[in-house]
């Protein structure tokens, strides 16, 4: 390869519908997004109290064109000018990845760009390299969405190994089932994170979960149980229920369980650098919880703004050029995989 | 005129080149693999076979449904994604016009069955009627989601002979033996399923007739709503719609 060629810009067109976001995005050389589209489908999936699988799939077809044509043109590139395509192929829905992940290889097919599938999680890792140019791997990550908890040590580009992960429901999954039990409605994550404030998070001892055989998993299957019961004993009791203190104190439960198995990674694997990510990393008091520990520590705490914290394309063009200087292609049957692990050959 | 054609709406994945008159070439598989592992390969293979210039495309057809949803999705978005490469417009054959221009020029009623599940098969039906060289498909039941019993009746009460082919054959072979008064018969392994040659065929008759539409405003025909949005409807509603299964919006008689 001549310097010339090695000069020359890497631009990716990303697409991502792994859920109930239809996004697309142009990101260069891997730190600078030039644009980002994101349809999102939260009103269609709240008259059903959350996302619907075929509902979601049928809206990300009709959507799919829209938000790559736009995502080109607010980068003001043709998609010639592009170097490679990248696309999330899991995990996720399966019938809403197959819309992104299909597109995706037509687009490349006919285009004859190189073609490059991403992994969901690694692209939420990857969204705090957009707004912080100096963070570097190695570091650490809690990955905290509705789908996912995993606390992940980066070790290099492309190089992960998960410490811990949840073993019920994920974090946000929590929060969306404490939300409409409570009466906030769907989506539980932003409701909760608002209703907080009004609340008094001691008022309720909620439970926090240790997992014996490793510090660093979680459990939010008994907290959520716990609040159900909490309820349920005040409904026969005929005590009302304070719906702000339940959720402050629910939030708080679940916000002192990830600082906590955080900071114990952090401490043990003498980590200083460390970054949340993941649509519940736009939560402000766990964000915040999370920037005060880390400054205690002494370790430098990163997050992405809440738009790159909930799923977009931006991070996936991020990730997408880290594996493809890396060498990565994919060929034109990659498929969707709903249960991709971290790290599992795509 | 080039016309680059997809067949991903049940079991089987076709995809075919068709230019002017011609018949390019053609890749059909009815295999286990997900489309999603097979459509866009086969096209690549079918594309280097033919020295195919894929920006020399005109129109891309593909089968715009009923089918498994999935799948009718894995095309939508591939042909979506060429269209938006190719700047061209999209052709959305229904599956089951496609499925009876198996038997062209047939004078006896052709009836696709796709196995829909829940007792259910997308079907329409047809005949062809001679015009000058060439004959136009005609359309007595235009496709829809039917209740075997409810195609039964329409098919006994026309009281012509009628040819099956489709999916949806080997599940209700039986069922149709015992309840059809006319006289009947089933395809052939070589015309008893989805073609992309068929899609193409038809995507050229919507080209002359104007029925292109643009890439970014393609979406797939379902003829049924999602479980949860049925749900939502409410029981009554649910049985409702199911009564109405015979004469519903897309599935009016001509």
């Amino acid at each position: 390869m001549n310097t010339k060629e090695e000069m020359r810009d890497i631009t990716i067109l990303a697409i991502e519908s792994s859920c109930d976001e239809t996004a697309a995005a142009v990101v260069r050389n891997g730190r600078e997004v030039l644009s980002s589209v994101i349809y999102s489908q939260i009103d269609l999936h709240t008259l059903y109290g959350g996302v619907v699988p075929e509902i979601a799939s049928r809206k990300h077809i009709e959507k799919i064109n829209q938000v790559v044509e736009k995502a080109l043109s607010d980068a003001r590139l043709s998609l010639e000018e592009v170097t490679a395509v990248a696309v999330t192929c899991g995990p996720g829905l399966v019938g809403a990845l197959l819309v992104g992940v299909s597109a995706a290889k037509a687009i490349a097919f006919a285009e004859k760009k190189p073609l490059v599938g991403v992994h969901h999680i690694e692209g939420h890792i990857c969204a705090n390299y957009i707004e912080n140019k100096d963070l570097e791997p190695p570091f650490l990550c809690l990955v905290v969405s509705g789908g996912h908890s995993h606390l992940v040590m980066v070790k290099d580009y492309g190089e992960y190994e998960i410490l811990g992960r949840t073993r019920d429901d994920a974090a946000g999954e929590a929060f969306d089932k404490v939300a409409r039990a409570i009466g906030l409605g769907y989506p539980g994550g932003p409701k909760i994170d608002r209703v907080s404030d009004l609340g008094n998070p001691e008022a309720i001892a909620f439970p926090r979960a240790k997992i014996v055989d490793n510090v660093y998993d979680f459990s939010f299957s008994g907290l959520k149980s716990a609040v159900l019961n909490y309820l349920n004993g005040c409904r026969m009791k005929g005590i009302e229920i304070n719906q702000a203190d339940v959720a402050a104190s629910f939030q708080k439960a679940v916000v002192d369980v990830l600082v906590e198995h955080s900071m114990e990674a952090v401490r043990r694997h003498g980590v200083k650098q460390f970054a949340v990510a993941g649509g519940v990393a736009s939560n402000s008091h766990l964000r915040a919880a999370l920037e005060e520990a880390c400054k205690r520590q002494g370790v430098r705490f990163y997050r992405p703004s809440p738009v790159y914290c909930t799923d977009n394309a931006a991070m996936i063009g991020v990730a997408g050029y880290y594996e493809f200087v890396k060498g990565v292609r994919h060929g034109w049957d990659l498929n969707a995989v709903p249960n991709l692990r971290l790290g599992d050959k795509i | 005129m080039k016309i680059l054609a997809l067949d991903s709406s049940g079991l089987v994945a076709s995809v075919a080149l068709m230019q002017d008159d011609v018949l390019v070439g053609e890749y059909t598989t009815n295999y286990k693999k997900t489309h999603s592992q097979t459509l866009l390969p086969m096209l690549d293979e079918l594309g280097r076979m033919v020295e195919l210039d894929l920006h020399t495309v005109d129109v891309i057809a593909v089968a715009a449904g009923p089918g498994s949803f999935t799948g009718l999705r894995i095309g939508a978005a591939t042909a979506k994604g060429l269209g938006l490469a190719l700047k061209a417009p999209i052709a959305p054959v229904p599956t089951v016009d496609a499925l009876a221009w198996n038997f062209y020029g047939s004078d006896r009623l052709v009836c696709p069955l796709m196995d829909a599940r829940r007792s259910q098969v997308y079907t329409g039906i047809y005949t062809f009627r001679r015009e000058e060289e060439a004959y136009r498909q005609v359309t007595l039941q235009p496709q829809c989601a039917l209740l075997v019993e409810q195609l039964v009746e329409k098919l006994n009460e026309l009281g012509r002979e009628v040819i099956f082919l489709g999916d949806g054959v080997p599940v209700y072979r039986e069922a149709l033996r015992r309840q059809l008064e006319v006289p009947f018969s089933f395809a052939p392994a070589c015309c008893s399923r989805q073609r992309a040659a068929l899609v193409a065929g038809l995507g050229a008759v919507m080209a002359r007739e104007g029925k292109l539409v643009e890439a970014d405003r393609f979406a797939p025909e379902y003829l049924r709503m999602s479980q949860a949005e049925r749900e939502r409807m409410g029981a009554d509603e649910a049985e409702k719609e199911a009564m109405r299964a015979g004469i519903a919006p897309s599935c009016r008689g001509e």
